[in-house]
């Protein structure tokens, strides 16, 4: 039996309407991915607007694509849209159900990834507990409040989900991967320590999680060449029991799959790629074969797993003051060594008005703003035209808006000509910053607390 | 070694980047296997760390993904403490990969004539 799985969403911001595209090659999972690191902090912000917040807002335009094709059991849809209030991802999903009319769908919400209100109990349960996994740092270093933590869970609780008749399952985190490898599990019956199965079913996770990603979007190679890139293709897996599956996009979209597009997607945000940790399995990455077999389609086979771990992964976050940042273009002659001049005019200015800030970074764009120290400054000084991006943080929102207002009256008064470029803006809105702790934490202090809610419409 | 050719990353390899945390990692994927086995000779850990220089704060690993011809440099303290926190354009360092292409290393002559060296055509 072959299953097929999609990823229809690789990021909180992508195209809704092309899952249309997978909706119609009638794949039996739609999974939207649509949570980054980064996403969080978008979500920390409309939740502390307004409580009933804290998932991704683009749930219900998706739902309503899908939801028609899930009520005549055509698809599955698996998303950990829920980001950090999955309850009310879930709610606002039995809304759109209701209001499109839609009945006799099971609609299930994964709840039990959010730590927020267990830290002290976490911290004091020893083992160099929520140590900072990227630095070492100890807990008891945390700068500030914690503002929300919560842990990616496995594919386990969607699968229990799945189990119970679910035809969409919301989770709050989720390992990436874990969202196709679910369905996986479940429809081909894999045992929880049939680690090279596991493996393989991570492996087509990593590759379909990022929507366009593995079909030629991102693509370093010959990017120029990619068919239609405006009609979006996103993957889709079909998935043996046995573990090799077979990737391909939807038919009549842009894009394309072979050995190139997919080997840039299998090292994504990968570390060691021998040992890929996820919740469910260790995935080697380095024992997959990749076979183009022609016509957009790549063959995946070979891959092996080791046994998961005893931890799960869990990001703790905090407050990190807020950012303010303004641009300015300065042109031939001299351009670089103006923007260089106006930008310590302005710092200068900022100190003299007695604003605190606490970093302050220098871009200049045309010259070496993205590649920095490696990129050779021989022709600088003849560029024709630079823009200086000044970044700065401070404690607060307003101190950020009073930094940003001393650019205005530089341009009669600073490097010529003017204050060109800087757009309508200027010193542009503050905006809130976020830092992250990741920390393990032992699956048997989560566990006991994750649960599946069902609700049919 | 017979003769060798001084030639830079980008006609050699593609490459992605992506972030988690404050963490950057750039993988190489070689066009074919003598590229590979060039790259692999070649692109150290530490001669990355001196390539990259102050946008990469930590240290840096490498390791090899032969299935796929491809190196991958893992970066730590590399984007201004983190997506959500970082003060860069750049805050999820997907360009840091570029920065890795402009590097030059010595590779057999025979490399160096076969390299694709792909330029983009964009009407």
């Amino acid at each position: 039996m072959t299953v097929t799985v999609a990823g229809g969403q690789g990021f909180y911001g992508d195209h809704v309407g092309s899952t249309r595209t997978l909706l119609d090659a009638g794949v039996d999972y739609l999974c939207l991915e649509a949570l980054a690191e980064l996403t969080l902090a978008i979500l920390q912000k409309d939740r502390q607007r307004d409580e009933s917040l804290g998932y991704t807002r683009d749930l219900p335009a998706y739902l309503a694509l899908a939801l028609p094709h899930v009520a005549e059991k055509r698809t599955k849809v698996i998303t950990n849209a829920g980001g950090i209030n999955p309850v009310g991802a879930g709610r606002a999903a039995v809304e759109t159900a209701k209001r499109l009319g839609i009945s006799g769908v099971r609609i299930a919400t994964v709840v039990g990834d959010d730590l927020t209100g267990r830290v002290d109990e976490l911290a004091g349960a020893g083992h160099g507990s929520l140590t900072n996994a990227e630095t070492g740092e100890p807990w008891s270093s945390f700068p500030g409040d914690l503002l929300f933590a919560s842990a990616y869970l496995g594919a386990g609780p969607i699968v229990s989900a799945l189990a119970d008749g679910a035809d969409v399952v919301i989770t709050g985190r989720t390992a990436d991967p874990s969202l196709f490898l679910a369905p996986l599990v479940y429809e081909h019956g894999w045992a929880s320590d049939d680690w090279d199965r596991l493996a393989a079913g991570i492996v087509v996770g990593h590759l379909c999680e990022c929507s366009g990603q593995s079909t030629g979007g991102n693509l370093s190679g010959e990017w120029w060449t990619v068919p239609e890139p405006w009609n979006f293709a996103y993957p889709i897996a079909e998935c043996e029991a046995d573990g090799t599956a077979v990737l391909t996009k939807a038919p009549g979209t842009g894009g394309r799959v072979d050995f190139d597009t997919v080997r840039h997607q299998l090292l994504y945000e990968v570390h060691d790629p021998a040992a890929y940790v996820t919740p469910d399995v260790v995935a080697d990455f380095t024992s997959v074969a990749l076979d183009d077999l022609g016509d957009d389609r790549v063959r995946l086979s070979g891959v092996r797993g080791r046994p998961a771990t005893p931890t799960y992964k869990a990001l703790f976050t905090y407050p990190y003051g807020w950012s303010g940042e303004s641009r300015v273009a300065f042109a031939w002659p001299d351009a670089y060594a103006k923007a260089r001049a106006a930008a310590a005019i302005f710092r200068r200015r900022v100190e003299m008005a007695g604003h605190v800030v606490d970093d302050w970074l220098e871009e200049y764009w045309g010259v070496n703003a993205l590649h920095g120290a490696t990129v050779p400054l021989d022709g600088a000084d003849e560029a024709p035209e630079v823009i200086v991006r000044l970044a700065w943080r401070c404690g607060d929102a307003a101190t950020v808006a009073r930094v940003g207002r001393e650019m205005a009256p530089m341009a009669l008064s600073a490097p010529p000509w003017g204050l060109t470029g800087t757009g309508r803006g200027m010193g542009g809105a503050p905006s809130q910053l976020m830092g992250l702790w990741p920390a393990l934490v032992d699956k048997s202090l989560v566990d006991p607390g994750v649960a599946v809610e069902m609700v049919e419409v | 070694m017979g003769d060798v050719a001084r030639i830079q990353l980008r006609d050699l390899c593609g490459t992605r980047a992506g972030d988690k945390g404050d963490i950057s990692n750039v993988a190489l994927f070689a066009y074919d296997e003598e590229a590979y086995e060039a790259i692999r000779a070649e692109v150290t850990a530490d001669r990355v760390k001196r390539h990259v220089g102050s946008l990469v704060l930590g240290e840096v690993r490498r390791y090899e993904a032969a299935n796929v011809l491809a190196l991958n440099f893992v970066m730590e303290r590399a984007l201004g403490g983190g997506g959500p926190r970082s003060l860069r354009s750049d805050n999820l360092g997907k360009t840091l990969g570029g920065a890795l292409l402009r590097m030059e290393i010595d590779v057999p002559a025979s490399v160096a004539a076969s390299a694709p060296r792909r330029r983009p055509v964009v009407p």
